[in-house]
């Protein structure tokens, strides 16, 4: 006797644990079996780049603070990257430095959240993602010497950053600098060599180099799947053509590889941080910028590795003091159209894993 | 060999075992802030204050109301405007600090505390009679002034508005000059 079977829609988010934030997927199962996703997105549509028309080029780092909140450094970095370019603004080397190092911890920050969040979604609930905090909680006492805030951070500006960082931010970075080395080898013996989670992601969702080049995927899911491309050494922006570093890159491109191609970033970003420290120099963190920037006409096109991706933000200009257009290119968007490639064909519970290793943001997919 | 990785992941634990927590039981122990930290409440001087309102147009959100009327005249600075209201509107403001960037007379500053919290949203609105009974402790976020003398408002005493300033106070000889009749 045969049984009849037929696949079942399911609806998991947006209220859901593993969904990372409000996110929805509509999937069709065949028994444990994924045959269909259809990811449904827009419940944290806050009109970002339209509220972004609105607002003056300064006021406008605030809004990208929201973006991605738990890299906002990365977020401020693109945008006055591309105000800058629009307007022909030179930032003084200081702030330059000061801002790679921002951003490099920022990353490290992100990946932290990916590293306990993907295991929360492996399973450990939240011992290891307490772990990843505790770390993650000293760079944002970092942050909070250097801008006063935690999240939202709004340190940068067309021109350099607001303010210089204070006498005590120094010995502080130094610390951390030689603390987080192990801590970083305190989660590999955690994860790195831990039979149960080896079965779980090797050889799981696997994304070959061909298609994600061919969906324009970016940032380590991208190098996961052993694509050499980061932007930081494809199209050097600010001083990262002064400091040495590698890419790690992946070979397979499953779940496993898209975890270690992010631990080992860590690394390399704390490499970069310890370079930049050595290098800074005294000297002014701003240059002679208006309050009200007012860029000539055209438009301009400014691009950076943040943690989740290539981030881009085109501005186009009309001479006024508020951008005309700002179109944002949000790494975690693009990243998300793989999903039906990288789910189909395997198991319900791998869906989470594999959704997790994507790391995506709401905020910026939303926008 | 199978078991390795679970022995690896169990020396983890064991030494988390042997460390001090790190949570932080909170409001019977607290972490200091920074004196940098931009805090929810506002530090206001009406001494200082214009009524300029550069304050409320860089905000981007628009959430400070001010209300002045012109008010006495004095030789030496001029016309004074009197503050009617100055009210800021804490449930929407996302304390990025631009109105405290664009001040240019040093009269608002970022606050140092976080437990602002209310029970209903009109009591999020600051308003002028706050602010100018409020305690004066200013971050010093965006003060290098403050910064400079290694004020911290968490531990040093409230500041009056005659220390706050990007410049030296005028010697009682600068006052007796008067731009009036040079
Ligand atoms: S901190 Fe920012 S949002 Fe709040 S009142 Fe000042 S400028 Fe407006
Ligand atoms: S910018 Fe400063 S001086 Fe002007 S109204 Fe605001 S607080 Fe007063």
């Amino acid at each position: 006797m045969t049984l009849k079977t037929e696949p079942v829609t399911i609806n998991i988010g947006p209220q859901h644990p593993s969904t990372h934030g409000v996110f929805r997927m509509r999937v069709t199962f065949d028994g444990e079996v994924v045959v269909d996703v259809e990811p449904v997105l827009g419940y944290l549509h806050r009109g970002s780049e339209k509220l972004a028309e609105e607002r003056t080029y300064t006021q406008v780092v605030t809004l990208t603070d929201r973006l991605d909140y738990v890299a906002s450094m990365s977020n401020n970095l693109a945008y006055v990257l591309t105000v800058e370019k629009l307007a022909g603004i030179k930032p003084p080397d200081r702030a330059m430095y000061l801002r790679v190092i921002a951003a490099e911890l920022m990353r490290i920050a992100s990946h932290l959240v990916f590293t306990g969040f993907w295991l929360n979604d492996l399973g450990a609930l939240a011992t290891p993602l307490m772990y990843c905090f505790r770390e993650r909680e000293k760079i944002l006492d970092l942050f909070e010497m250097l801008c006063g805030a935690r999240i939202t951070l709004s340190y940068m500006r067309p021109g350099g950053v607001f303010q210089d960082a204070p006498e005590d931010f120094w010995p502080a970075l130094h610390r951390f600098l030689e603390e987080m080395p192990n801590y970083i080898d305190e989660y590999e013996g955690l994860i790195t060599g831990n039979e149960i989670v080896l079965v779980r992601a090797k050889n799981v969702g696997i994304l070959s180099a061909e298609k994600a080049v061919n969906s324009s995927i970016s940032g380590p899911i991208l190098r996961a799947s052993g694509v050499e491309w980061d932007l930081r050494k494809a199209d050097p922006y600010e001083i990262y053509d002064r400091v040495k570093f590698n890419i790690p890159f992946g070979g397979v491109g499953d779940n496993f590889d898209r975890y270690f191609v992010r631990v080992q970033e860590m690394r390399e970003s704390l490499k970069i941080i310890e370079q930049c420290v050595e290098q800074v120099e005294p000297g002014p963190v701003r240059s002679e910028v208006p309050f009200l920037v007012r860029p000539p006409k055209g438009e301009a096109y400014g691009r950076v590795e943040a943690p989740k991706g290539e981030l881009g933000f085109y501005l186009v200009s009309d001479g006024g003091i508020a951008p005309y257009r700002c179109k944002i290119r949000s790494p975690s968007f693009i990243n998300l159209t793989i999903l039906r490639d990288i789910l189909v064909g395997w198991k319900l519970a791998d869906m989470i894993v594999t959704f997790g290793t994507i790391d995506i943001n709401m905020g910026e997919v939303d926008r | 060999m199978y078991g390795l990785g679970i022995l690896q992941g169990l020396t983890v634990t064991f030494k988390n075992l042997m460390r001090k927590p790190f949570t932080i039981q909170y409001p019977e122990e607290r972490i200091p802030q920074h004196p940098r930290f931009r805090g929810e409440e506002f530090t206001w001087y009406e001494e200082r204050c214009t009524g300029c309102a550069s304050c409320a147009k860089y905000c981007p959100l628009g959430i400070i109301k001010i209300v002045t009327h012109p008010g006495k005249t004095n030789m030496q600075e001029g016309d004074y405007y009197a503050i009617d209201v100055f009210d800021i509107d804490i449930g929407r403001c996302m304390f990025c600090g631009l109105c405290v960037e664009a001040c240019p007379y040093d009269a608002l500053f970022m606050g140092s505390g976080f437990e602002e919290g209310q029970y209903r949203r009109q009591d999020l609105v600051i308003p002028v009679d706050r602010l100018r009974k409020a305690s004066k402790r200013p971050s010093t976020w965006f003060r290098p002034q403050l910064e400079d003398k290694g004020y911290n408002p968490h531990t040093g005493k409230e500041l009056s508005w005659r220390q706050v300033g990007r410049h030296q106070q005028p010697s009682q000889e600068d006052l007796k000059e008067k731009w009036a009749e040079r």
